[in-house]
């Protein structure tokens, strides 16, 4: 298969980008996106240029780390990540462009690859329980109703992608802060500190830049975990909540 | 221990407390959702007030002197109303400022993904249903366009008052009028279309199960409001509802 790609290309944070085309020549249709750019990147090489830079890491659509927005969509068409995204999905001659993910707080380093240190300042600010140290405490002793378990699962199942916020034309990170805050906060495992994460992630959310949710619900289409944007409803309704026992005395943050 | 208890139950000012929540990112939503509904509220009120006019000049005239008859009361209504206005309006150009610099740089390519026409349009619609308000309140309110209305007068149960019914079929006899009522109506059910099943999202209570059924409701509701208010104006104009009473 034979693409032509139309690729952000930036130095590095603080200088201008441009789109670049680049030909991508004989390309096996059970290739997968970033393979696809190895190879171009490989021809780019070749003729003396400089690669494109992109993250990646494990390829096989658990870790979290790759991006991109192919023609418009992070992570491309179909819902999966960008590792798992083959190119027997494209059409034979398409042009595809290729842009980083364009949220004010995930800074350019260079090319495709942006810094999400940002989702990882989210993390730092809640997404954590108190463990008691000393031998492993039952197994099954605390009682957790399976709907309960369930929901807590579907949250944890967000790798941190960012892709929410990439999608959202806000820029708003709520579906990540929103998946984070509900998979501790559901479990009584992580109910001690849940009004305080909650707080605590949405105000750090805020400090951080990332826009507002207008209920778009860009964010879930793309979301290769398939998080549902009902845990925003949720982050909504606890974060009123705690913000109010906060303000009456009820609770500190 | 007691020293340390005191604090940890003390907290933060209450003031501090509130000011922090309503300039937070889910706060200034929340007050533009809550605002919204009574916004709504509103709205339903003021149709189900002008469907008076289906029943003849005496009911329209007589639910409008109750109003008027509220004195004081209308004032803290009006005034009220206003107040939210300001807040709807005020809060969403905050979120708008704030999410306008999010993304510094915007996509080549732009895929509207999943978004609405109508959640895409909510600032736009806003916007020209305040010009249309503006207009509106101009047009039967103060009667600026017409000062000639102010002295539309009738008797009522043997007290002369401001002949409402007839000032209403003169302003809707006007294609023009009647054409940019539509439109705006139009375009408010386009605004609420997004907005009635936004709200129980930002409040926080849509569920993966309720929000489609939330979003469906809303859309209903938004066009049976549609509907509703301009069933007058194509009554008059169309169907000559009131013609007889401005000859």
């Amino acid at each position: 298969m034979n693409f032509t790609l139309r690729v952000w290309r930036q130095d590095g944070p603080t200088t201008a980008g441009r789109f670049e085309e680049y030909p991508a020549k004989n390309i096996p249709d059970e290739a997968s996106f970033l393979e696809m750019l190895d190879i171009v990147n490989e021809e780019l090489e070749k003729a003396g240029k400089e690669s494109v830079q992109f993250d990646h890491d494990c390829r096989e659509g658990i870790c979290g780390m790759c991006s991109l927005t192919i023609n418009g969509v992070p992570h491309g068409p179909g819902r999966g990540t960008t590792c798992q995204l083959y190119m027997r999905k494209f059409q034979d001659g398409d042009v595809i462009t290729i842009e980083p993910f364009r949220v004010g707080a995930f800074p350019i380093l260079r090319d495709l690859a942006v810094n999400r240190t940002a989702l990882d300042k989210v993390i730092q600010a809640g997404g954590f329980i108190t463990a008691r140290t000393g031998s492993a405490p039952d197994a099954n002793s605390v009682p957790i109703p399976k709907v309960v378990a369930d929901e807590s699962m579907d949250a944890a199942a967000c790798i941190g992608c960012g892709a929410c916020a990439a999608a959202c034309p806000n820029s708003s990170a709520m579906l990540f802060v929103s998946a984070k805050a509900a998979h501790l906060g559901l479990l009584p495992q992580g109910k001690p500190e849940s009004e305080r994460r909650t707080v605590r992630m949405v105000r750090t959310m805020d400090d951080l830049g990332f826009g507002n949710c207008s209920n778009y619900y860009a964010c879930e289409a793309v979301c290769p975990a398939g998080i549902s944007a009902s845990f925003i409803a949720r982050l909504n309704r606890q974060y009123t909540s705690a913000a109010a026992r906060e303000a009456v005395g009820a609770t500190t943050i | 221990m007691s020293a340390s208890s005191a604090t940890s139950t003390a907290g933060i000012p209450i003031h501090e407390a509130l000011c922090r929540w309503v300039f937070s990112s889910i706060g200034k939503k929340t007050i533009v959702a809550v605002t919204g509904i009574l916004l709504v509220l509103f709205v339903t009120g003021h149709m189900l007030g002008n469907f008076t006019i289906y029943f003849g000049p005496d009911l329209i005239n007589a639910y409008a002197k109750h109003l008027r008859d509220l004195g004081p009361f209308l004032w803290v209504i009006r005034l009220g109303l206003l107040a939210t206005v300001f807040l709807h309006i005020f809060f969403t150009m905050l979120l708008w400022k704030e999410n306008a610099t999010a993304r510094p740089q915007k996509y080549a390519v732009g895929d509207p993904i999943k978004t609405t026409v109508f959640a895409r349009t909510m600032r736009l619609t806003g916007l020209f249903v305040v010009a249309f308000v503006i207009f509106h309140l101009g047009h039967f309110t103060l009667m600026i366009f017409n000062p000639s209305w102010t002295h539309l007068d009738t008797e009522l149960h043997g007290e002369t008052v401001h002949d409402v019914y007839r000032m209403v079929v003169l302003g809707f006899s006007n294609p023009i009028v009647s054409a940019f009522y539509i439109i705006s109506l139009g375009l408010l059910a386009f605004h609420l279309s997004h907005g009635i099943g936004s709200l129980f999202q930002t409040l926080g209570l849509s569920t993966r199960k309720m929000r489609p059924v939330y979003e469906a409701v809303a859309r209903v509701y938004a066009w049976a409001l549609f509907v509703g208010y301009s069933s007058i104006p194509i009554s008059i104009l169309i169907f000559g509802l009131g013609k007889n009473t401005i000859k």
